[in-house]
């Protein structure tokens, strides 16, 4: 499940999105549920902006019932931390996505000290990650470098803006054209930076999606400005 | 998936939120359709809209009037009024596409939810990518273009020739029917999915033909494909992974670090 390796963005785009999630393997899947749900709480402590399990969704989540009333007031039907953290009955990935530095290497220490035994990966700029974890005493044991969207029908790929949006949901739940109609929604004033971001977030089924960054990008292209070049 | 048409008021609220743009309004019919063929079954539509159940004969009559006086309605842009989106039985070959694009559903060769692969988020306690050695994850697909297995296989084969080994715990190596040539079963090559992943593993040392190979085939696949690769580290937290790339004209700055954290920590064999 590659669903955070390639977050489209230059290193200044993606400069406030931290993801940090938890999995167990075979080997030590039996007792991980209270292992998980741990991660999960300690992790509510530290205001991440999203924090999600794989298999119920995250803060932000899609309603099966509204009244038309929401065309003026809008109901989120997103899951609360106790919720996310109920929600873990079997093992499965679990993630806290912050969009400040500090507060998640405070995490890491935090996650660091309580010896969980399962595998804890940060998803970020390699170098950000790195640091991060030695300042929390941990040597990284691995690390997966992203090459990007680099090979074949490049072409095809949607503008850079539209890409940075859609792809902070690695299982390509958000669809590009959403990402386009979100940004010319805002553009024309007919919907605030943060609405628009919840909106794109519902569609995350897993909760890695970070919409401090969205709801940034999307106040930046309002304004009509751009972040630097990236692929 | 299906739109019920005796539900759908045409709102096209739909259209936008499809990753493979396979919905549109036909404006004969007055009703949104999914075009079958490029319909990935991932659900996106399905799961992530979020649903009124309005009476659809009152919203089309509102919609009609609003219509005349030539009214801009500005719904909310992720709502079904009617929930008309209808999910179908998928029969195989089918229902590959629905367990290669739906996050939600685990596939049955891993047991992972998602594209179904572990990489080395468990490295620590699984060991898949030891020192020396370099793991690739290639995906196909995404964002927002798909895949059909026939251009996977395409590259599946161009990557078997030159001798590395693809990653047994994968679902793109549970549907190989020779994994020693790469070749992908035939009842499936013209099934479209929103994305997939080959992992192989090779040594270090041939990370730049993996590369050089991989730069090759891909002008024959008529979609995008993003790669992963990645190294297990030393006790400084160092690896020579970078260097190789950096020497091959990569760039690259966002990744995966695995902490450490898993336990049983695996033991490698010095």
């Amino acid at each position: 499940m590659t669903n955070t390796l390639h977050r489209a963005g230059s290193p200044a785009s993606l400069r406030d999105d931290f993801i940090v999630f938890a999995m167990a393997t075979r080997a030590n899947a039996e007792g991980a549920v209270p292992k998980l749900q741990a991660f999960l709480r300690t992790a509510a402590r530290h205001a991440p902006v999203n924090l999600g399990n794989a298999k119920v969704g995250g803060f932000f989540r899609p309603c099966e019932r509204l009244t038309p009333l929401v065309h003026w007031r809008r109901q989120d039907g997103g899951l609360t931390p106790d919720e996310v953290v109920a929600g873990v009955d079997a093992p499965s990935v679990v993630c806290a996505v912050f969009d400040d530095r500090a507060r998640m290497e405070a995490f890491l220490a935090d996650v660091s000290r309580q010896a969980l035994g399962i595998s804890v990966n940060v998803s970020a700029l390699t170098d950000e990650a790195r640091q991060a974890a030695a300042r929390a005493g941990i040597v990284r044991h691995s690390v997966e470098f992203s090459l990007g969207f680099c090979l074949g029908q490049t072409d095809r790929l949607p503008d850079r803006l539209t890409l940075e949006l859609s792809t902070m949901c690695g299982h390509g739940m958000i669809a590009a054209g959403l990402a386009q109609k979100m940004v010319e929604l805002v553009k024309e004033g007919r919907r605030a930076p943060g609405e628009a971001a919840r909106c794109l977030a519902r569609f995350c089924s897993c909760g890695v999606f970070n919409p401090a960054r969205a709801e940034r990008l999307l106040g930046e292209a309002a304004q009509g400005r751009a972040a630097p070049c990236s692929r | 998936m299906r739109i019920d048409p005796s539900r759908c008021v045409a709102c096209g609220n739909c259209v936008a939120v499809c990753p493979m743009g396979a919905i549109a309004v036909d404006q004969a019919l007055g009703r949104a359709v999914v075009n079958e063929d490029e319909c990935v079954e991932c659900y996106a539509c399905y799961r992530g809209m979020s649903q009124e159940h309005l009476p659809p004969a009152l919203v089309r009559a509102v919609r009609r009037a609003a219509r005349a006086f030539r009214f801009r309605f500005d719904p909310e842009p992720d709502v079904c009024p009617t929930a008309a989106l209808t999910p179908v039985e998928l029969a195989w070959p089918r229902l590959v596409r629905r367990a290669f694009s739906d996050p939600v559903v685990p596939h049955e060769s891993t047991g992972v939810a998602g594209r179904g692969t572990e990489e080395v988020k468990t490295n620590d306690v699984t060991g898949r990518v030891g020192p020396g050695e370099a793991g690739f994850t290639v995906e196909f697909g995404r964002p927002g273009i798909g895949v059909r297995f026939r251009d996977i296989a395409r590259v599946t084969r161009a990557l078997a020739r030159t001798g590395i080994s693809f990653e047994t715990m994968n679902p793109v190596t549970s549907l190989m029917s020779d994994p020693a040539r790469g070749e992908i079963r035939e009842d499936i090559l013209d099934e479209k999915i929103l994305s997939a992943i080959v992992e192989l593993k090779t040594d270090l040392g041939r990370v730049p033909d993996v590369l050089r190979t991989l730069r090759a085939v891909a002008p024959e696949v008529d979609t995008v494909i993003s790669v992963g690769v990645a190294a297990r580290c030393d006790e400084r937290g160092d690896t020579p992974l970078e260097d190789l790339l950096r020497a091959e004209g990569w760039e690259f700055w966002r990744g995966k670090t695995n902490l450490g954290l898993g336990r049983p920590l695996f033991r490698e064999v010095a």
